[in-house]
């Protein structure tokens, strides 16, 4: 589905990010992690074309993402809180959405009503705006924002930071159907470790911008990332 | 203490990147500055004279201080535009051991000593010193100097008192409008009559030094009741967190009917109505409505035809170069999701451009009775309106294509420069002066209804190439998109 191939960015010959070769299969969840500054960010946007790479490209279903706009009908994402727009109320904003992906009113009411666990009663109905509601409900917005008009590939950089725990846990469970049932292509980037295992089939690790591992999920997965992250603490506490 | 603050001060100005970024509006604003300093010295120095000219039979002193009044009201209205509580960013001040009295003390004194104080000096010190060559005793008029800048104090802090209002107000102009409204009405319907009142003040705390006792005792009040107001909004939970407005939603369904692009305009309605900056825009709209009321009653106006094109394409274009310039800056915020959403450049463009062409339809009809001055007006109007949607709204869609700056929705929009580049200066001369440039020529050489029809046919022309256009314009954008998401997602 997705096939990035000699792709790096650098700014003023600071290289940021360099993937030689990449490729993740239709219907995968992909977990993508790595330290601050590893180039996870970098990543997904130039998945969506929202920064110019300097080398390389990527393709989504054999669109290549920075010379046609085909792939944005089955491609949606949720960056940060600067994809929501403050001064509508969640409800306008999905609708907004809705009506760019195609969908009509009755089936963004149908969309949102099956997710009023995550919502937890915070979210509709409140005639509030974006911009008044708290960091974890804009987030909750913004990733339900992501899941309508049944794309194929959902993008969520950092989904889990500045949820709840309850919500992390639905967040989890929603992911995985959307991976296994539905045959979504769901791309994640996370701090925590133990959130991807669980719901991620494969992981990659960037350092520095460079993959440097490429894991298959199983039981030993965490244990093994848990290895390599402390690993680099303790060598860089050895170096200073 | 206030040490610390001063080098914070400091910091904050020189290592913002506005600051570092927009040196061109640095320079205008210091321009501006010294034209004003030399504008008040000029009156300083002159207004003897002409006091004694007018009024030959009269103490010039006494009749300035009769004038003082207007001077009140008009400095008020000035600084309600022009002046803001420089507050320090306090936030992180508050979980410090600095007293709250401090901040808040540090916040009131540091206005005292604003650019908005200094300048009536200027006026007020080169008038006393012509005063006491005059004749004047120098101890009297001494006395009355500092009485001035008392006076000046009380509405500088006067001033945020209004401002203090004018923030809960839902309609922000109204504490402004009903203190010198009150202050006005009272004076001229003779209920109270302030005027005199205060000129006679002025001239008594001169020959009586110990009456300056009152200006100081209200300058006390209005400090201590800002004080008050200030001290209760130093905590997390008033002003400093953001206050949560209750939605108003309105029925926009008519929009259907403009078919694909009119998801992009219900958000644009809604971005205008919902937005402090967008909405206060709309607000000026009224100014520019009335704008041609300064010109057209005055004689002098009459026959110069050339300024009909002009106050033409100003006032049908108001709302057109107010929002237009700023395309697509007013979604700098959310640009990114713009950008990676399933939708096309050219309905997103589209949208803006039927609004405008909206709003020049209304803002002409609207100003149908300046027909009462005469029927070419209308027809400059008019033709101003056609070459506003066939060739400006264009412009000015292009001219959105190297906007670089993000924008700050919830701030005010009279006199603030935020999003303001080179490119808002430059786009005004084809926007404005070229249409008035070629009307005035042609007016000149061959006649009024040959220069009425240049202006249309030139319109027309731009709707007939109305898709030839956007497609350029579309391209344009696409070609700067990185460059525009890289500037929007920096704070500026």
């Amino acid at each position: 589905m997705i096939h990035t191939k000699e792709l790096s960015k650098s700014y003023n010959g600071t290289t940021v990010l360099n993937v030689e070769e990449l490729s993740i299969p239709k219907g995968q969840s992909f977990g993508l992690v790595g330290n601050n500054g590893a180039g996870k960010t970098t990543y997904f946007s130039l998945l969506l074309d929202l920064i110019k790479p300097s080398t390389g490209r990527i393709t989504n279903n054999n669109v290549v993402v920075d010379q046609s706009e085909d792939w944005k009908p089955f491609t949606s994402s949720f960056i940060d809180e600067s994809f929501l727009i403050g001064y509508l109320t969640p409800e306008e904003y999905f609708y907004f959405i809705g009506e760019l992906r195609g969908q009509n009113k009755a089936d963004i009411d149908t969309l949102t009503s099956k997710f009023e666990d995550f919502f937890n009663g915070e979210i509709i109905g409140k005639k509030k705006y974006l911009r008044d509601l708290s960091k974890g409900n804009q987030k909750k917005a913004g990733i339900v924002a992501a899941l309508i008009g049944n794309p194929e590939v959902i993008i969520l950089d950092e989904p889990f930071a500045n949820l709840d725990p309850t919500t992390q846990i639905r967040l989890k469970q929603i992911l995985k159907d959307l991976a296994e049932k539905q045959g979504v292509t769901v791309l994640v980037s996370s701090h925590d470790l133990m959130h991807v295992t669980d719901v991620c089939e494969r992981i990659v690790v960037l350092e520095k911008g460079h993959v440097i591992k490429d894991l298959e999920t199983n039981l030993e997965t965490l244990k093994e990332l848990e290895v390599h992250f402390a690993g680099g603490a303790m060598g860089s506490q050895e170096e200073e | 203490m206030i040490k610390h603050f001063i080098n914070l001060e400091w910091k904050q100005y020189f290592r913002s990147s506005y600051w570092q970024k927009s040196m061109v509006i640095n320079i205008l604003m210091v321009f501006f500055a010294l034209s004003f300093v030399a504008m008040f010295l000029g009156l300083g120095f002159s207004s003897l004279f002409i006091l004694k000219k007018i009024f030959p039979n009269q103490d010039a002193f006494v009749v300035a201080n009769s004038f003082i009044f207007f001077w009140v009201i008009g400095d008020i209205v000035m600084r309600f535009f022009l002046q803001k509580l420089p507050v320090m960013s306090v936030k992180p001040l508050l979980i410090l051991p600095v007293k709250r009295s401090t901040v808040v003390n540090y916040v009131l004194g540091k206005s005292a000593v604003s650019f908005f104080n200094f300048l009536p000096l200027f006026a007020i010190i080169p008038f006393s010193i012509m005063l006491i060559n005059d004749g004047y005793a120098a101890s009297m008029i001494i006395t009355w100097m500092f009485a001035m800048i008392l006076v000046v104090l009380i509405i500088n802090f006067l001033n945020f008192i209004i401002e203090a209002f004018s923030a809960e107000s839902e309609l922000s102009f109204l504490p402004l409008i009903i203190v010198v409204g009150a202050l006005f009405g009272l004076d001229f319907f003779n209920i109270l009559p302030i005027r005199a009142l205060l000129g006679d003040g002025l001239t008594s705390i001169a020959n009586n030094p110990i009456l300056i006792l009152v200006p100081i005792a209200i300058l006390a009040m209005c400090y201590w009741y800002n004080f008050k107001i200030l001290k209760q909004k130093l905590f997390l939970d008033s002003s400093l967190k953001t206050k949560v407005t209750e939605v108003n939603a309105a029925d926009l369904s008519w929009t259907k009917r403009f078919g694909d692009i009119a998801p992009f305009m219900q958000l644009d309605l809604k971005l205008i109505w919902r937005n402090k900056r967008t909405k206060s825009m709309a607000m000026l709209m009224v100014i520019g409505l009335l704008y041609g009321l300064f010109f057209y009653p005055q004689p002098m106006y009459a026959d110069k035809e050339f300024m009909f094109a002009f106050i033409g394409i100003f006032s049908t274009g108001f709302f057109l170069i107010n929002f237009g310039q700023f395309i697509p800056a007013w979604d700098s915020g959310y640009y990114k999701m713009l950008m990676s959403q399933n939708i096309k450049y050219e309905q997103y463009l589209r949208s803006k451009f039927v609004l405008m062409v909206m709003s020049v339809a209304i803002m002409f009809i609207l100003g149908i009775p300046y027909v009462y001055f005469g029927w070419k007006i209308l027809l400059a109007h008019f033709a101003a309106g056609i070459y506003n949607i066939g060739i400006n709204s264009h412009i000015i869609l292009y001219g959105g294509s190297f906007n670089r700056k993000k924008i700050d929705l919830d701030k005010k929009a009279a006199f603030n420069y935020q999003g303001t580049g080179a490119v808002q200066w430059l786009i005004g001369i084809p926007l404005m002066i070229l249409p008035m440039g070629l009307f005035a020529l042609i007016n000149w050489l061959v006649g009024f209804g040959a220069a009425i029809t240049v202006l249309i046919v030139l319109g027309l022309l731009g709707v007939v190439l109305h898709k030839k256009l956007m497609k350029i314009i579309t391209k344009r954008y696409l070609d700067s998109k990185y460059k525009m998401i890289d500037a929007f997602s920096q704070d500026s």
